[in-house]
Parts: C-alpha cells; sequence; structure tokens
C-alpha cells in the first residue's frame, strides 16, 4: 500500500518534471528574462516591509543627494539618498509595492466589471446589448486619461477613488472580448444543455461558461496590467496620483527631476524600473497570445 | 455618391460628443452643487444667484441638463477662478500651441514609422529590420514621461545642445515631438510591418510579379495602395493617445499649451477651466476621428459601398 503510494507520487512527479521542461523549452529565453525580472519585481513588492534596508520617511539633512554604491556612495545606502536625504532604494522598494498594488486592484476590477458587462450584454441582447455597446464605443474614443483628470478635478484625489477610478481603464476591452466568447459559447452544447437542466444565468456564465473563455480574459489582463501601470505612473508623475508621504514610481521619478543635474539616479532608476517592468509585461502578455492563438502567423 | 456611410459617421460622432457632454454633466451633478463648483469661493451671494438662473439650476432636472447642453454649445463653460477670466479666452491662447505640437508629433511619427515599416517589409528578417523592430519595441514600451527625462538629461543636461523647457524657438519642439512621436513611431512601425507582409502573401502580387513587372512598379502600384488602407485605420484610432500623451509631455517641457493647462487647472481644482478643457480636447478628438473616417469612406470605395448595402 505505502510502496503503492509513493510510487504513484514519484511518477506524478517525474511527470510534472518533463511536462514542465516541456513547457521551458518552448520558452524563448526573453520570455524567461522577463519572467525573472517580474518575480524580482513580485517578491520586492510583496515581501516590502521586510526588505526595505532603511525606513522610507525617515530624513537625513546632513546626507543628502548622497551618490549611490556604483558612484563613490556606501553600501548602506545602495541606491543613494534624495534631497531630504531619504534612503532612495528604500523608497524605491515602497514605491514598488504602492505601484503594483493599485496597479493590480485597478485590473482586478477592470476584469471583474469588463467581464461582466460583456456577459450582460450577451445575455439580454436587444437594447441592453445596444446600449452597452454604445458605451463601449464611446470609451473607446474618448481617452482614459482625459476622463481620470476630470474626476480627480471634481472629487479630490484619495487612494480608494484613484484605485477604481483606474478600474475604468480598459474596461471596454474586456467587454468586447467577453461578449464576444459569451455569444458564441451560448450555441454551444454544454450552455444549452445546462440551460435545459434549469441552471440559473449566474450559474451558466459562471460556473460554465467563463472557466471555458478564461484563458483569452487572462491574457487580456496580462496585457492590460502594464497599461495601468503606465496610466498610475503618468498620474502620479502628474501630482494627480497617490499623494505624498505615500510614494509611486511615478511620484518618486516627478520628485527626482528637480535634481537631475546633481543627482540623477534619484529621476532614472524608477524610471528604469516602471520601462523594464511594463516591458517584460507586454513581451509575455504578447507571447500568451500568441501561444493561445494558433491563427496568427509567426 | 454614397452619403449613407458619411452620414452614418457624422451621426455617430454627434451621439459621442452628447455622450462627452452628459458625462461631464453627469460627474458635476454627483458632485453637489454646481454652482459653488464653478464660481470661486469668494463669489458674492448675487453672482450665486445669477449663475443658479442662467444655467437654470431653479429647474428640474431634465430642463436643466438642457440649459447645459445650450451652454456647452454656445461654448460658455464659465469663468477661471484664478483670473476670473472666460474660459475660452485662455484656451483659445494656448490651443495654438498644442496644435502645434500635436501635427508635428503626428507628423514625424508618421514619416519615420511608415517608411521603417515598409523597410522592415521589405527586408524582413535582415539586420535593418531587427534593428528598426527593435527600436520600435522600445518606442511604445518606454513610458513617455521618462523617455522625456531621460532625453532632458543627456541633450539639454549633459551634452547642452537643446532646450529643456519653453517654447520660444523652433529648437524647443524637437524634444517634445521625439518623445510623444516615438511611441507612436514604433506602433506604426510595427503595423505597417505586418500590414505589407500580409499584402506580399496575396494573389494579386503573385501575379503581378508574373507577368513580369518590376519590383518597385510591385511595391508602389500594386503593394502600397493596399497596405495602406488598415495603416489609415490605425493612425485615425491613435490620435487620441497622441492628445494624452501631449497632455503629459507638455508637462515634462514646460510647453504652454491646453495639456499644461489642463493638469494646473486640475491641480488648482479650477473647475470651469476643467470642464472646459475635457470638453474641447473630447470635441476635437471626435472631430479628427470623423475626419479620418470620412478619408477612410474616400480612399476606400469598398468601405461606402458595403455600408450602403446593409
Amino acid at each position: 500500500m505505502a510502496v503503492n503510494e509513493s510510487s504513484r507520487v514519484l511518477v506524478g512527479v517525474i511527470s510534472n518534471e518533463i511536462l514542465i521542461k516541456k513547457i521551458f523549452r518552448k520558452v524563448p529565453p526573453v520570455i524567461m528574462l522577463s519572467l525573472l525580472w517580474l518575480l524580482i519585481i513580485f517578491v520586492l513588492a510583496i515581501f516590502a516591509e521586510k526588505l526595505m534596508p532603511h525606513d522610507y520617511t525617515a530624513t537625513n539633512l546632513r546626507n543628502r543627494l548622497a551618490p549611490p554604491f556604483f558612484m563613490g556612495g556606501t553600501a548602506d545606502h545602495f541606491f543613494g539618498t534624495d534631497a531630504l536625504g531619504r534612503d532612495v532604494l528604500s523608497r524605491l522598494i515602497h514605491s514598488i509595492h504602492t505601484s503594483l498594488l493599485v496597479a493590480f486592484l485597478g485590473t482586478m476590477i477592470t476584469a471583474i466589471v469588463g467581464t461582466t458587462i460583456g456577459f450582460v450584454a450577451a445575455h439580454f441582447k436587444g437594447w441592453v446589448d445596444e446600449v452597452l455597446m454604445t458605451l463601449v464605443d464611446f470609451q473607446y474614443s474618448m481617452p482614459f486619461m482625459i476622463m481620470a483628470l476630470l474626476v480627480i478635478a471634481f472629487f479630490g484625489n484619495n487612494l480608494i477613488l484613484f484605485v477604481c477610478l483606474l478600474g475604468i481603464q480598459g474596461w471596454m476591452r474586456f467587454a468586447r472580448l467577453s461578449r464576444g466568447m459569451a455569444l458564441s459559447a451560448q450555441n454551444h452544447g454544454y450552455a444549452v444543455a445546462i440551460k435545459q437542466l434549469g441552471a440559473t444565468p449566474a450559474r451558466i456564465y459562471l460556473k460554465h461558461i467563463l472557466p471555458n473563455v478564461s484563458s483569452i480574459l487572462i491574457v487580456q489582463t496580462t496585457l492590460n496590467f502594464p497599461q495601468k501601470i503606465i496610466v498610475e505612473t503618468s498620474l502620479s508623475f502628474l501630482g494627480l496620483g497617490v499623494q505624498p508621504p505615500n510614494s509611486s514610481l511615478g511620484s518618486m521619478l516627478s520628485s527626482g527631476r528637480d535634481y537631475l543635474l546633481t543627482a540623477w539616479w534619484i529621476a532614472i532608476i524608477p524610471g528604469i524600473v516602471i520601462f523594464c517592468t511594463t516591458l517584460c509585461m507586454s513581451l509575455i502578455g504578447d507571447w500568451a497570445r500568441d501561444m493561445l492563438d494558433p491563427t496568427i502567423e509567426k | 455618391m454614397h452619403y449613407r456611410y458619411f452620414l452614418m459617421k457624422i451621426l455617430r460622432a454627434v451621439i459621442t460628443m452628447l455622450l462627452v457632454v452628459t458625462f461631464v454633466f453627469i460627474v458635476l451633478r454627483v458632485t453637489g452643487d454646481p454652482a459653488q463648483a464653478i464660481l470661486s469661493e469668494d463669489a458674492t451671494e448675487e453672482e450665486y444667484q445669477h449663475f443658479r438662473k442662467e444655467w437654470g439650476l431653479d429647474k428640474p432636472l431634465h430642463e436643466q441638463y438642457f440649459a447645459y447642453l445650450i451652454n456647452m454649445a454656445k461654448g460658455d463653460f464659465g469663468k477661471s477662478f484664478r483670473d476670473n477670466r472666460d474660459v475660452r479666452i485662455i484656451i483659445a491662447e494656448r490651443l495654438p500651441k498644442t496644435i502645434v505640437l500635436m501635427s508635428s508629433a503626428l507628423l514625424f511619427s508618421l514619416c519615420i514609422g511608415i517608411p521603417l515599416g515598409i523597410y522592415s517589409a521589405l527586408h524582413r528578417n535582415s539586420i535593418g529590420d531587427r534593428l528598426s523592430m527593435g527600436l520600435s519595441v522600445f518606442g511604445f514600451s518606454i513610458p513617455n514621461f521618462f523617455l522625456g527625462i531621460l532625453l532632458i538629461l543627456i541633450f539639454s543636461l549633459w551634452l547642452k545642445i537643446m532646450p529643456s523647457a519653453g517654447s520660444d524657438s523652433w529648437l524647443h519642439i524637437i524634444m517634445p515631438m521625439v518623445t510623444i512621436g516615438l511611441g507612436k513611431m514604433g506602433s506604426y512601425a510595427r503595423f505597417t510591418r505586418s500590414a505589407v507582409l500580409s499584402v506580399l502573401n496575396k494573389a494579386y502580387i503573385r501575379t503581378a510579379v508574373a507577368k513580369g513587372a518590376s519590383r518597385m512598379r510591385v511595391i508602389y502600384r500594386h503593394a502600397m495602395p493596399n497596405a495602406a488602407i488598415p495603416i489609415i485605420t490605425i493612425v485615425g484610432t491613435s490620435i487620441g493617445h497622441i492628445v494624452v500623451g501631449g497632455v503629459v509631455i507638455e508637462n515634462v517641457f514646460a510647453w504652454p499649451g491646453v495639456g499644461r493647462l489642463l493638469v494646473s487647472s486640475v491641480a488648482t481644482r479650477d473647475l470651469a477651466l476643467v470642464q472646459g478643457v475635457v470638453i474641447i480636447v473630447s470635441i476635437s478628438m471626435v472631430i479628427a476621428n470623423l475626419l479620418v473616417d470620412v478619408m477612410y469612406g474616400i480612399v476606400d470605395p469598398r468601405i461606402r459601398i458595403s455600408k450602403k448595402e446593409d
């Protein structure tokens, strides 16, 4: 019995290993590097509190604009210090934490809201569909940034509102995708069968259609996430997003702008982090989309 | 003549404009008293009464809505509370600078992106193709405000050959133009490449080659006109990105245009000004999209005809 059990586990491990090796052999090196970078960024974001070498708000006016380690600074402040003597590395880790958290929550809201709207349009059809699709068209022709600035101007700014606002960005792509997929799924045997068994619409869409279309929605989510980071950092860069004392990669870059001549690293380091992160995510998203869609010619 | 295609497009544009104004109207109502939002804090009771009457705030909501629509149609957005000047005048002062920047950025991205894409498609998998595609991936994944800062650091502070802020000479426009244009250039190049490649696989190209047409003739007479159609579409849909890029980049380079006005008025919560800029920017975008659609209908006769049939 015990032997049987362990050998089965062993077989499971081996076949998993082979599977993973197979997947890895197919993954291009660029994607591997991107995954590695994202892994580092996510670890920094999740364990930010523990990984920060200093308190990110602690000022030290006697040690202002210290150079980073690779430019003759000390290892204590690896990326140097900013205009108030705060440790740049600690602020960077905190900013990665904030930016990623805000972008992640925003992406989740977008995915849920957009997909729900798409399913609702596909389910009710008729005028509901017409109205929702008109809204989708409207959103396509109206840049999100302009809308966001309007809402921030009228409602002021706080973090919860800001996250909800980011949730609006890109919802129409999810709505259009999920509507199309739900419409075609409605004619599939499984959806018809479950409907005739008397399942409620919520059950049909959430338990049966959603799992079948989820892979495409997940790819759309990975493509939406870097856009969220760009939008969040842009707004924070303009001073209209994440507010001090909290810091985001965008606001960090913006505050380093005044010291470009004397301490360029304050602005450039968070900029590089934003650039690499969004680039890696887009590369992975594109790659995943191509993997899923065999019709795209290589 | 196929009026129906153009009529449908115009109708759509009008609906979109109406939605924009409605959206602003709703945001304005949800925040509370629009009179308080639009007028400055030290406005007198008399001014409040006058504003309420003029905007019909004492009437039922649907009448308010129509009064608001009429005010917007007249271009009456109220007065800026900072200097009590008419919002229309403030925007009109800033508009030319923005138009100059946007159009030169668009021109820059088209003039470099499309030839680059064509070159890449014709020399597929060559070093030039790899390089230009690498450049375009770089162009559209780098956040434009970071690119702007990098350019300032390199060309203004280190090499000292470019001015970093302002709009006094033609030199000032180069860096903001490149910053806004580079991202779009990347996507135009990539898109043009795939459009040309897909056309080159078509049977009529094979026919043209088979009947002995020269390489140049095949490219310019047979491939390009057909590849142009999807390219025009992508250019049309990207106008919005250029406008948004402008909002951020005008702030990076202290370019005195509408984008900078918008951000500073949001920061100071000068709501009459915000409302005016948002409506003017969105309506000009709708009009620009409409023009592209019309052009599209003229370039590709299939579009007009197929729309007429259904």
